[in-house]
């Protein structure tokens, strides 16, 4: 980080917000100009939003800076598990058997 | 908003109007004793407005011990109503609400703030730092604790006391099945406690994680530190699920959205499956901290180092880990399919393997451990044989297909009440018996204490044990009464004869307190059970700034290793610095109250008043943004006196071991 | 607690305290994950439950989803740069960019609020369905999310042009610049799993 400082243009930012554009916009016609299955279109567009936000957490805010970078790694990739336990836990526990009527 | 003034107060039943009575009383009298003492300033200076972790720790204690004696009540409420059948002592309302109050307070404003009080009290001090990482945070912990609690106990006197159970399942808990009010304390009271719990948890982990002494590396840390930081890692992980699903329920209940309700579209069971999601990882948030608690006293008092350090911190990673993925069986019965049960019954019966690898550590701990028989180690003792009872229990209920026949019958009553009492409220006695002196500088009364121990563990197994064959013959928990063609009288007789001897163990308990607060002898050594850890290395009661020199760490129990080579415990004047510590603040307590106000208003839906009342958390949080306040350097000489205070007149153990 | 300064390092991280506010942010961070996943998993579970009301296709309007996301992702950007300017201690960039990200942040907002008035009107609330009630909560937990950052950012603004550049006004910076990616983080699954998801033929 020490050499961003001399650094005079954000070359590492420009380039992530060009690439989060093309993302967004790359997904938005994937899922409304294509004529791909629904599970498909899912797939691609989850895909590209996991893309992004890994983006945002490397470039923009920069995930692994200073002496608790590996820290926090661990507590993403914790949220990460959480996030997959309680969201596609639900739905499954939720949307079969029984429960689903 | 629908809500009547002659509502408000709770009027008609007897037992509730002396509550009513002895709450003003108790009131009155307190401001009055502190009024005649003039002990205003010094309240409001040395406690409440306190950052200091130690202070912090012992109001949490204060609170859960009165916590524990208001859900204690209502237990013995519901034992004396169903010592007979068909008794006609509470009628069933009053029943509902009692079971309900029982369980959300032992568990959430009892056995947490206890556990929390000693992880204030004792984790800076075990890895010698002067305070938690955000003492100012760690305050408003308390105060948002404290606030939760308090709201949520005046609904007994004023609205109405939640009815639904302490997992208030829809559609039982939505407005269309209790209309009154009552569900909204829950929903409230639990969401302010709640915030505060989810900081406590953040302020921890960056304490452990950044505070450590100087050597003290992760696999060096003391197992307490080490049960404390993976609660807290699951206390950031799962209450935010809690405070979504109460924010929904709040929703539910008072802007008519379709959550949780039968009608629009709701599910109900999506309800049982946050609580759980939440509910699961709690069980093991008051677990957890309990098995460091006896970690450090078996150790203690078996004079050994703890035995496979290694594998008890991989099992409570473990633990942590699996109790993720478990919430299922919680309701196996709501019919999620044999896919779904199946893979719940599997990752609950591999959370006995952790579990039983501890089990092992702390038998191969005592074993030729030259063990010394204290009041903490009683406990610790007593865990135990109850504990695995608590767990092998859990086995059977983990199997989705038999738990149909357990499912809501006094037999998982009995369960869990024997993995709670055990894991968590013998395990806070062992703390309290073992940390008091480093809190107070004097000893809780051993003999007494033994007193409370036989009492306490006696009335707990002749209680509950009974209550696994009611469960098997088919009792069903949350019933008011029962028949007396079931055959139930005998056991459910016993079980409250039990419940009487178990309150007469709390009972000594308290005395105790008070015995040692009046005779104890003063004059005790800062470490008093020959310890291991750091707390034990500095003052007893310990001075503000914690450590005049901060230790330095080269192995396990350090402290022990400290004393055994005779190293790093005295103190030259050379090495006295000037020491920065944090200054009180008024605006935790600032921030309860308001809480505390703008939940009352909103449990009674009238939502303007409430708005307005939380412009005044906003004030608050805009007044710390701008708040630069560094805090204060401690001046040598005071720190010079301070320390040739303790250390010239250490104090010689007076039969500190009966 | 110490006091020792280390000015080999960018100004938000010199002090211990610093650093600890930071790694503690983080750690918040994972816990308003979990606390958005719930909101996502509530919303995946009910998604279809319209029961009788509006469905995703009767009320989404594709043209002001897009201009949302695009006022957000270069707020979020402009943040960046704003941070970018406080590493070369150039304190008036920082407030001009800080100042840009708010403005998009209120355009953004502006267009949320005029999205559930439009619902509103196409008879879609949040007392309608599950569907809606669900929808209304996770986009509503956003926008005030977005709101308390605004709130938020203007006090840390009103700091900088009093004290200027310190370690401890540019940890404050520092801290809201990463509250405010991660707002863009969650937007970027609301874009994808709420809006494209109900808009895939």
């Amino acid at each position: 980080m020490e050499h961003h400082q001399s650094k005079s243009f954000p070359i590492s930012h420009v380039i992530g917000f060009v690439v989060s554009l093309v993302l967004t916009f790359g997904a938005a016609g994937i899922a409304l100009k294509t004529n791909l299955s629904f599970k498909v279109i899912m797939w691609i567009i989850g895909s590209l939003a996991v893309i992004q936000a890994g983006m945002q957490l490397f470039m923009f805010m920069h995930l692994r800076e200073g002496e608790d970078g590996k820290t926090n790694l661990v507590n993403m990739i914790y949220a990460v598990f959480m996030v997959i336990v309680i969201v596609v836990g639900s739905i499954w526990v939720l949307t079969s058997g029984h429960a689903a009527h | 908003m629908g809500i009547k003034w002659d509502e408000f107060f709770i009027t008609g039943d007897p037992l509730i109007l002396g509550s009513q009575i002895a709450i003003l009383l108790t009131m009155i009298g307190a401001v009055a004793a502190i009024t005649y003492l003039k002990k205003w300033k010094y309240l409001w200076t040395e406690w409440l407005t306190t950052v200091d972790h130690k202070k912090i720790g012992i109001m949490y204690i204060i609170s859960a011990v009165l916590m524990f004696f208001r859900g204690g009540m209502d237990g013995l409420l519901m034992k004396a109503q169903t010592a007979r059948p068909e008794m006609e002592f509470l009628n069933s309302q009053h029943y509902n609400e009692i079971f309900t109050t029982h369980g959300v307070i032992m568990i959430l404003f009892m056995a947490m703030p206890f556990l929390i009080g000693l992880m204030n009290v004792v984790i800076p001090l075990q890895i010698g730092a002067r305070d938690v990482a955000f003492p100012q945070l760690n305050a408003l912990s308390f105060w948002l604790f404290f606030s939760g609690a308090m709201l949520f106990n005046i609904s007994f006197v004023i609205g109405g006391s939640p009815d639904a159970g302490w997992t208030s399942y829809f559609p039982l808990a939505g407005k269309e099945f209790s209309p009154g009010i009552g569900n909204n304390f829950y929903a409230v009271a639990l969401q302010i406690a709640g915030i505060g719990t989810l900081m406590t948890g953040i302020n921890f982990i960056v304490t452990i994680l950044k505070m450590r002494t100087k050597g003290m590396t992760l696999m060096k840390m003391p197992m307490f530190t080490w049960t404390t930081f993976v609660t807290s890692i699951l206390i950031v992980a799962a209450f935010p699920i809690f405070t979504v699903a109460l924010a929904l329920m709040t929703f539910d209940r008072l802007y008519g959205t379709h959550f949780f309700t039968v009608s629009g579209g709701g599910m109900d069971m999506l309800w049982a499956n946050l609580f759980w999601l939440w509910g699961h990882p709690e069980v093991y948030i008051v677990a957890l901290p309990a098995f460091g608690i006896f970690s450090e006293v078996i150790a203690t008092f078996s004079r050994k180092s703890l035995f496979g350090y290694k594998s008890m911190v991989f099992s409570i990673l473990g633990i942590a880990l699996l109790s993720m993925v478990v919430w299922v069986h919680h309701f196996y019965t709501m019919g999620s399919g044999p896919a779904v049960n199946s893979f719940f019954s599997i990752t609950t019966m591999a959370i006995a393997i952790p579990t039983g690898v501890k089990m092992f550590n702390w038998l191969f701990t005592m074993r030729k451990g030259r063990i010394k028989i204290t009041s903490a180690m009683l406990w610790a003792l007593a865990f135990v044989p109850c504990f695995v009872i608590g767990g092998v229990t859990g086995v059977m209920l983990a199997m989705g297909a038999a738990d149909y026949q357990y499912h809501n019958t006094l037999f998982l009553v009995a369960h869990f009440h024997y993995v709670l009492i055990p894991g968590v409220v013998f395990a806070v006695f062992a703390g309290l018996y073992y940390w008091w002196p480093k809190m107070f500088g004097f000893m809780l009364n051993e003999k007494i204490g033994k007193w409370h121990f036989w009492l306490f563990v006696i009335g707990f197994n002749v209680t509950f044990m009974p209550m696994f064959f009611l469960g098997l013959n088919g009792a069903v928990r949350r019933a008011y009464t029962y028949s007396a063609e079931s055959g139930f009288a005998p056991l459910f007789m016993l079980s409250a004869i039990g419940s009487i001897i178990l309150a007469a163990g709390f009972a000594v308990f308290c005395y105790n307190i008070y015995w040692s607060i009046r005779y104890a002898d003063r004059n005790i050594s800062s470490d008093p059970w020959d310890a291991r850890t750091l707390e034990w290395s500095t003052a007893s009661p310990v001075q503000f700034y914690n450590f005049a020199k901060l230790p330095e760490v080269k192995s396990l129990d350090p402290f022990w290793h400290m004393k055994k080579k005779n190293e790093g415990l005295t103190l030259f004047d050379s090495e006295i610095e000037e020491i920065h510590m944090p200054s009180n603040s008024w605006l935790p307590i600032y921030m309860g109250v308001i809480f505390g106000i703008a939940g009352f208003l909103l449990v009674f839906e009238w939502h303007i008043a409430a708005a307005v009342a939380a412009i005044g958390i906003f004030a608050g949080l805009i007044i710390r943004s701008f708040d630069y306040n560094e805090g204060f350097h401690v001046k040598k000489d005071e720190i010079h006196r301070i320390e040739n205070a303790w250390r010239k007149t250490e104090g010689e153990v007076h039969d500190h071991v009966s | 607690m110490s006091a020792k300064v280390d000015t080999s390092l960018p100004l938000e991280y010199q002090t211990e305290q610093d650093r600890m506010n930071i790694l503690g942010f983080w750690v918040f961070l994972g816990a308003e994950i979990v606390l958005f996943a719930t909101l996502f998993g509530v919303y995946g579970v009910l998604y279809e439950r319209y029961a009788g009301g509006p469905t995703h296709k009767d009320i989404f309007v594709i043209k002001d989803v897009m201009i949302q996301t695009v006022l957000l992702l270069t707020s979020s950007f402009t943040m960046g740069i704003a941070i970018f300017e406080m590493r070369r201690h150039n304190l008036k960039g920082l407030i001009t960019w800080l100042v840009i990200t708010l403005a998009l942040g209120a355009g953004f907002l502006f267009m949320e609020i005029n999205e559930f008035i439009h619902y509103a009107h196409e008879g879609a609330t949040m007392q309608t369905s599950a569907f809606l009630s669900s929808l209304f909560v996770l986009l509503g937990t956003h926008g005030a999310h977005v709101t308390l950052g605004i709130g938020w950012a203007t006090m840390v603004i009103i700091q900088l042009l009093k004290r200027g550049l310190t370690p401890t006004t540019a940890r404050k910076t520092f801290i809201i610049g990463l509250y405010w990616h991660f707002l863009d983080v969650v937007w970027i699954f609301i874009f994808t799993f709420v809006y494209l998801k109900g808009l895939v033929a």
